[in-house]
């Protein structure tokens, strides 16, 4: 199952971040997770949520320029080794990671990792083809 | 640093009497028109007017203006009055539209700028004992190739240096010990902040006079580089349109720029109206070349902003005298010497998927060197989650805004409609360096 990503720009100056993260709390929105990548010139901060259309609307609204896009929740032991394990499977298909993060929160000594792929569908395949666990939004977003 | 030097005339012209000279442009006014109508563009532009129809002076306004768009429109040296054999040296100025705007000069041209440059150089206190450092890029641009065959025609000795790499410049400063240097103010400037750097008395470099010019600048600047440099820092002024460098410079007085009016006719017009302004007023400036061979131009808008001094100056000469540069008529930039114009922006925008035609150039003066920093809104579809595509958008832009300006800008991506709207004319340009 994909997760669904909502990425939201963020122009370099004082501020903007915060003002993102007020609307998001405004909203009563709880961020399950959440990436923040920057350069000198612009950021973009990507955030998981359980409705992210509401997250997406609200955003839009607020004047933000936002992207939803499909991401894959990857379960691993938390142990050493976890990681490797799937970066075995990918590196063995065609499949490139454009970029992945954390889930930030353990359950059961197990860690999530949200990956993102030009091509989730393939990646889906790929992935449980590979014995990899993978989170469906009903578990990551439970409770 | 001191003017009290003693003062020198280069050229008789320079103290002819004020009627003497009218007498010369006249005569030579109809000689440059006879050469300016071999070029097919002034033959139908001028068909109505004969050489014999110049009467006296005031005739010139019977003549129709040249600006920058009929030069470019003559691509790429339709403009000649002469034979391409009888060119001597091509120069180039920066255009609109990635391609430069072209200038030739014969043998004659090249005697008439060199004793041009000659003059205020001399003005400016360069002798034939000097050494002159040219700090200006050497190539297409007028300004360094103009003063290299001014300084030659002085007698002084030339470094010629060329652009770029202020370390080795300051080194070359110290230990060739020139006594004058020839670049733009602001980089003047900089050569100053980077012999401190180094852990030098930027004053006590060997330097005693600077000529500079190429951009507008302020005598607060004036006074700085003459501070920091401990020389005595004159102005001068030309555009490669009208011959380059030459077309004026100060004296030792620096009350105004000495225009070479025997080469030259000086105009100070209104810039929407085109009417003459009063002595004193602010105006445009507009040229008519006198004796130039290969390209003459008939009346050319500079767009340079300035007001003239009819009254002898104390130095001798009887030449009217223009102040600096104030302001431009257009919205033309000069950034780092290159002229750059907001529509070359808005045609690089247009290359580039995903940007809106806002924009907005913020030009600053950090370090004594020009920085543009160009904020584009992009438009929404555009936007990725992915760093890569970001950045390869806004490197694109900046690719595209090198390409068409030769200029390198700092990129600021920012949201859809988050850039300031004005009801008129809108604000392209936020340039802090005034």
């Amino acid at each position: 199952m994909k997760i669904k990503q909502v990425s939201i720009f963020l122009e370099n100056k004082p501020g903007h971040l915060n003002h993102a993260s007020k609307v998001i709390a405004d909203a009563g929105i709880n961020l399950v997770t959440l990436s923040l990548s920057d350069t000198e010139q612009f950021g973009i901060l990507r955030i998981i949520v359980k409705d992210w259309q509401q997250a997406e609307k609200i955003l839009l609204d607020a004047g933000f320029v936002v992207k939803v896009t499909d991401v894959i929740a990857a379960e691993v032991d938390d142990t050493p080794g976890g990681l490797h394990k799937i970066l075995n499977v990918i590196e063995n298909s065609e499949i490139n990671i454009e970029y992945m993060y954390a889930y930030t929160v353990k359950r059961d000594n197990k860690a999530v990792l949200m990956f993102r792929f030009d091509d989730a569908d393939q990646a889906l395949t790929i992935l449980e083809k590979g014995g990899i666990s993978i989170i469906s939004p009903d578990i990551l977003f439970a409770d | 640093m001191s003017s009290d030097f003693e003062d020198k005339i280069w050229d008789k012209n320079e103290i002819i009497s004020r009627d003497e000279r009218q007498q010369l442009q006249l005569n030579r006014l109809r000689e440059s028109l006879k050469q300016a109508k071999k070029v097919p563009f002034y033959k139908e532009r001028l068909k109505s007017i004969e050489p014999e129809d110049i009467k006296d002076l005031a005739d010139l306004r019977k003549l129709p203006i040249t600006t920058k768009a009929d030069l470019r429109s003559q691509y790429p040296l339709n403009m000649l009055a002469v034979d391409r054999s009888e060119v001597s040296r091509i120069h180039g100025s920066s255009g609109t539209t990635g391609k430069p705007t072209f200038v030739a000069y014969t043998e004659n041209d090249v005697k008439i700028w060199s004793n041009l440059c000659a003059r205020f150089l001399t003005a400016g206190g360069l002798r034939s004992h000097h050494l002159a450092h040219i700090a200006f890029g050497l190539g297409l641009f007028t300004g360094g190739f103009g003063l290299h065959f001014g300084i030659n025609t002085v007698g002084a000795g030339i470094i010629p240096v060329s652009a770029g790499n202020t370390k080795r410049q300051v080194m070359l400063l110290n230990d060739l010990a020139a006594e004058a240097l020839i670049c733009t103010p602001s980089y003047a400037l900089n050569i100053a902040e980077v012999a401190r750097e180094l852990g030098m008395d930027s004053a006590k470099l060997p330097l005693k006079y600077g000529f500079f010019g190429g951009e507008m600048w302020t005598d607060d600047m004036c006074r700085k580089i003459e501070d920091e440099l401990g020389i005595f820092a004159s102005n001068n002024y030309g555009l490669s349109e009208v011959i380059g460098p030459g077309v004026s410079g100060d004296c030792k007085y620096r009350s105004g720029m000495h225009i070479q009016e025997d080469h030259f006719i000086v105009e100070c017009l209104d810039p929407d109206t085109l009417e003459p302004v009063a002595e004193g007023e602010k105006g445009e400036l507009v040229f008519t070349s006198l004796t130039k061979e290969a390209m003459p131009i008939i009346r050319y808008r500079t767009r340079d902003i300035s007001s003239l001094d009819y009254s002898p100056c104390q130095c001798g000469r009887t030449t009217t005298r223009m102040t600096r540069v104030l302001g431009r008529s257009d919205d033309m930039l000069i950034i780092r010497g290159v002229n750059v114009f907001p529509s070359q922006i808005e045609e690089a925008l247009l290359k580039v998927e995903g940007t809106s035609a806002h924009y907005l150039i913020i030009v600053d003066r950090p370090d004594n060197l020009d920085k543009v920093t160009l904020r584009v809104e992009m438009l929404p579809e555009i936007f990725s989650d992915k760093m890569n595509d970001m950045q390869k958008f806004r490197d694109k832009i900046r690719q595209e805004v090198q390409t068409i300006t030769q200029i390198g800008v700092n990129v600021e991506i920012v949201s859809p409609q988050t850039l300031e709207r004005s009801v008129g004319k809108a604000v392209r340009v936020i340039d802090n360096r005034k």
